[in-house]
């Protein structure tokens, strides 16, 4: 077996050096019964890297990928060119094999990695600090609700119905285990909802997502007084962390914590993950995050370095009475996002983001220009919502038939909303050409017609 | 003064004490190479036109330096060249399993039919995502001998949440709502105790016995109506296997808890114990771990959790369903069958990226690969005990699982700490074990090779292990007090870093600058 480098005289050597027989006599503390000496019947035996490979494949070879079709997805997940030495880089194998940095003698490569990841993150959400990652968006969002309610003391929180409903519902799902009562607004596809109704002096948390669930951005300016006046905190959730290279960061808009899906940018869409949860905030609330910190001091000589730094938050300290019980990060993830931005740079994201706002303007004038078609928004970033003349999911489906990928239905996320199901969520970023817009655009006015 | 905000000096290859280190390639932070200008990625020119952002006003500069390509290769290499990892060394942090990560796994992750495609394409399109998802489960269940498995929690600590949510709805489902204590043995990983506080359990500490295991005395005396649940990891963390599990079980289901069992430890068992023959209730499993998908620096992790017939309905969504002809379906509302799963944990399916790496390592090892391996962690983890016992105190009798647990009386009277001795193993070329962990031991020091290590691998680091325990005997505590020596950075201020934190990289003060 490749991975396994003793052989028998290794073994037969070993187990005198140790005094038993046989490995299994190093088993003697598990019950009779329940061991098993020999290989589970009924499953395949070891294979060779060439047959793992065709197999695998074989079963890679039943999707459809993206980038062999027109697409269009987003809603939280999206697809954007990563340049190959991002790729290359974190697969180095100091990267890629190393642990958590508890050794930080013989970490520095991860932990000054990480040092410049929660810089860039702070920077682009116009924030003071920022961790090192979380799992991913939705679980920061929820993670961000628990932070506020330590915050302020309070369990109430108020999410607003533009949120995206995985978001909503990994929030409402950790919420209603820790004794907290999650509010949901009613969705508004154009993007004018008021959530100042919903605020009250219990609130801890007020949850809104810029740009929306169907791609409106929003000047979060007076939410925030309204949600401060109440004694709740602002929690602006980006899921398209490209966005942030062309609109008004949350951080600028007075929000206290802004969580992201980093995916965007580095990193593939994978079927919705791995992906890379930001989390940021401002540095009062330091001691009341979740997640890994890396910070800056000296060694013994008096250079600079890097070590995981306020741990007394974490579980492995705090056990039962720490702020989360989160002990990983998305390492990779985030090295991914790191080196991305820092390849980009403040004018190639910039630029980034405005091939991506361009090319959406571009697609949604000539989708709006489909007889039976309908371009709901007043404002967007690269992503839009189209009113169709019919349910969208049908259309979806027919078009996935015909090749072309046409986007996210509505009801998918929405299933329980009759009203929204025939909306359909556009997303348009620099990997999308001319004739995929053509396609799309041949495509729904085949599907009315 | 730097701009970070702390005196320093600045990085070179003398030490404060004159001697010479070895050369490190030193690498500013991106912050101190370039200006926002500069960009390694070419764009073609956004179209002209008003922008259409709606209310939200464009953003001003971000203060984000930029690499060109070269720069960039430069910098991240020289980063990735002062870490430690499993490709240039033995990495045996017990407790965590750090084995080797085959490059198949990498290649097969990035297949374009499990890489490019969207979590919310349509069904039909993403058919070859969801049958790797029901292949792994359906190993992950015949591995554990367990029903059911919830793949999307996002690592092991969210497995164990899972696990948690599911006993407790659970309970309320049985009206049970007065079951409100866990009980934690004291060897427990934190994540356990964080966990069923998180969901609003009190927890209990349950004492060990002399031998390393659950005290089953205290634990029985424990034992009422208003305990939810044990959660135990087995093997526990201090490498034993808990001889007594199914007696634990049997007693804890006739009081009316459920098990849960923190599968951190599966690897010393895949293939030879199924879990579900012991009578556990929901498992976790670090698929980082125990299915080698690489660490990655600290994540991203896995940990789908297994459950027994009781639990499985209240599984999180989504779930990937069959739906006949050898097609599959992603089950994603509470209704029908999944009517009384507690909810959704993150944003999609889980992580696809490691299922995919795990899947290929268990094909590779398959059935007898498997099993073999596993005797191989347990066979090197006592190969090690048996080297070392001469010199180190092992904290309990007989024959460990995959890590060998030493505390610190060998070391009584010499002035070295467990600390020191494991700063000292780096300079001879090892990653130090887990150290101070499980808390049961005074100065803990858990070993765990993993079966990835060949033979004169671990030769090599008993040796060095056995000298360093010699000079720690003949008196030299100052050399060990200054140890790591010839690391990209010696010892670290870990106080000063706590007291005053620096978390980010902060531009210069405009003033100050023109004053020096």
């Amino acid at each position: 077996m490749r991975y396994l480098p003793l052989d028998d005289a290794d073994r037969a050597a070993m187990l005198a050096t140790i005094g038993v027989e046989t490995v299994d006599d190093l088993y003697r503390d598990v019950p009779a019964g329940a061991y098993l000496p020999r290989p589970l019947p009924d499953l395949p035996p070891h294979a060779g890297e060439m047959a793992v490979m065709r197999s695998l494949q074989r079963l890679a070879d039943r999707s459809v990928p993206a980038g062999s079709r027109p697409f269009f997805c987003g809603a939280g997940c999206y697809r954007h060119h990563i340049p190959a030495s991002v790729d290359y880089l974190i697969q180095r194998g100091e990267f890629l094999t190393s642990y958590t940095p508890y050794q930080p003698e013989v970490s520095q490569g991860t932990l000054q990695m990480l040092f410049e990841f929660q810089t860039q993150v702070a920077l682009l959400t116009g924030m003071e600090v920022a961790n090192a990652s979380m799992y991913d968006g939705a679980t920061a969002a929820a993670e961000a609700v628990l932070m506020a309610g330590r915050v302020t003391r309070r369990h109430r929180a108020v999410l607003a119905g533009n949120l995206h409903p995985h978001y909503r519902d990994t929030i409402t799902t950790l919420a209603g285990f820790t004794g907290f009562n999650a509010v949901s607004a009613d969705p508004r596809p154009d993007g004018r909802e008021d959530l100042a109704g919903l605020i009250d002096g219990e609130t801890a948390a007020v949850v809104v997502q810029t740009p929306d669930l169907f791609g409106n951005p929003h000047d979060l300016r007076a939410l925030a007084e309204v949600a401060h006046q109440a004694g709740a905190l602002l929690v602006a959730v980006v899921t398209e962390a490209v966005s942030l290279g062309l609109l008004t960061p949350p951080g600028a808009m007075g929000a206290d914590i802004v969580v992201a899906e980093g995916q965007s940018i580095g990193n593939p869409m994978g079927f919705g993950g791995p992906h890379v949860g930001l989390f940021a905030t401002q540095s009062r609330h330091v001691r009341q995050m979740p997640g890994r910190l890396c910070g800056e001091t000296v060694d013994a000589d008096g250079r600079r370095g890097f070590v995981l730094t306020l741990s007394t938050r974490e579980q492995h300290i705090r056990r039962e009475k720490a702020t989360s019980n989160i002990c990983t990060n998305s390492g990779l993830c985030a090295l991914a996002f790191s080196i991305h931005l820092s390849l980009l740079g403040e004018a190639g994201l910039m630029r980034l983001a405005r091939l991506n706002h361009a090319r959406a303007a571009a697609a949604a004038d000539r989708l709006a220009a489909v007889p039976g078609v309908a371009v709901v928004n007043d404002g967007f970033f690269n992503e839009f919502t189209l009113r169709l003349d019919r349910p969208a999911a049908a259309v979806v489906d027919r078009l996935a038939d015909e090749g072309v990928i046409a986007g996210v239905p509505v009801s998918r996320l929405h299933p329980d909303r009759a009203d929204l199901d025939h909306l359909l969520l556009v997303a348009v970023t620099e990997t999308v050409e001319d004739e995929d817009i053509e396609a799309l655009a041949r495509g729904l006015a085949a599907a009315a017609a | 003064m730097n701009r970070t905000g702390r005196d320093t000096r600045p990085a070179g290859n003398t030490a404060s004490d004159g001697e010479t280190r070895p050369l490190v390639l030193e690498t500013p932070l991106i912050f101190e190479q370039a200006g926002p200008a500069t960009t390694g990625v070419d764009l073609p020119d956004p179209p002209p036109g008003p922008p259409r952002l709606g209310p939200v006003a464009e953003r001003a500069s971000i203060g984000l330096p930029g690499l060109s390509e070269p720069e960039a290769m430069r910098h991240y290499t020289r980063l990735s060249q002062q870490n430690f990892a499993i490709d240039s060394t033995i990495y045996p942090l017990g407790s965590c399993t750090m084995k080797h990560n085959p490059r198949l796994n990498e290649a097969v992750a990035r297949l374009p039919g499990f890489a490019d495609v969207h979590p919310l394409q349509p069904e039909a399109t993403v058919q070859g995502a969801l049958a790797a998802i029901d292949a792994l489960a359906g190993w992950l269940k015949d591995l554990t001998g367990m029903p059911a498995v919830a793949m999307t929690p996002g690592a092991g600590a969210h497995g164990e949440l899972a696990g948690m949510m599911a006993i407790r709805t659970a309970l309320a489902d049985r009206g049970e709502t007065d079951r409100t204590h866990v009980l934690v043995p004291e060897s427990a990983h934190g994540t356990n105790p964080a966990t069923a506080a998180a969901l609003g359990f009190e927890v209990d500490r349950i004492p060990a016995d002399a031998r390393g295991r659950v005290d089953l005395a205290a634990f029985k005396a424990r034992l009422g109506p208003d305990v939810a649940a044990i959660m135990l990891t087995n093997p526990n963390t201090c490498g034993l296997f808990e001889g007594e599990i199914i007696e634990i079980a049997a007693a804890l289901h006739e009081a009316g808890g459920f098990f849960y069992c923190d599968g951190a430890n599966f690897n010393a068992i895949v293939g030879r114990v199924r879990p579900g023959d012991l009578g556990i209730d929901a498992m976790h499993i670090n698929l980082h771990k125990t299915f080698s998908t690489p660490h990655g620096g600290g994540g991203p992790g896995a940990g789908p959790v297994v459950l027994s017939d009781a639990l499985a309905p209240y599984a999180p969504l989504p779930k990937v369903v069959a739906a006949g002809d050898g097609r599959f379906a992603l089950a994603e509302r509470a209704e029908g069958a999944h009517a009384k799963s507690f909810g959704r944990l993150k944003a999609f399916h889980g992580q696809m990226g490691m299922f995919t790496r795990a899947l290929a390592y268990i094909l590779s090892h398959g059935a007898d690969g498997l099993h073999q391996a596993a005797g191989d962690a347990v066979l090197n983890a006592n190969y090690l005990m048996a080297r070392l016992s001469a010199v180190m105190t092992p904290s309990f009798d007989g024959p460990c699982m995959h890590e060998a647990l030493f505390d610190d009386r060998f070391l009584k009277g010499s002035g070295v700490h467990t600390l020191d001795l494991a700063k000292a193993l780096i300079d001879e070329g090892f990653h130090p074990m887990t150290m101070y962990f499980p808390l049961v031991v005074p100065g803990a020091l858990l070993i765990e090779p993993t079966e990835s290590e060949p033979k004169r691998t671990l030769d090599a680091f008993a040796d060095a292990l056995i000298g360093l325990v010699a000079r720690a005997a003949a008196g030299e505590a100052d050399a060990f007090a200054a140890a790591p020596r010839k690391t990209p950075r010696r010892r670290l201020d870990e106080t000063t870093a706590a007291r005053r934190p620096v978390l980010r990289w902060t531009p210069p003060a405009p003033t100050q600058e023109a004053a020096e």
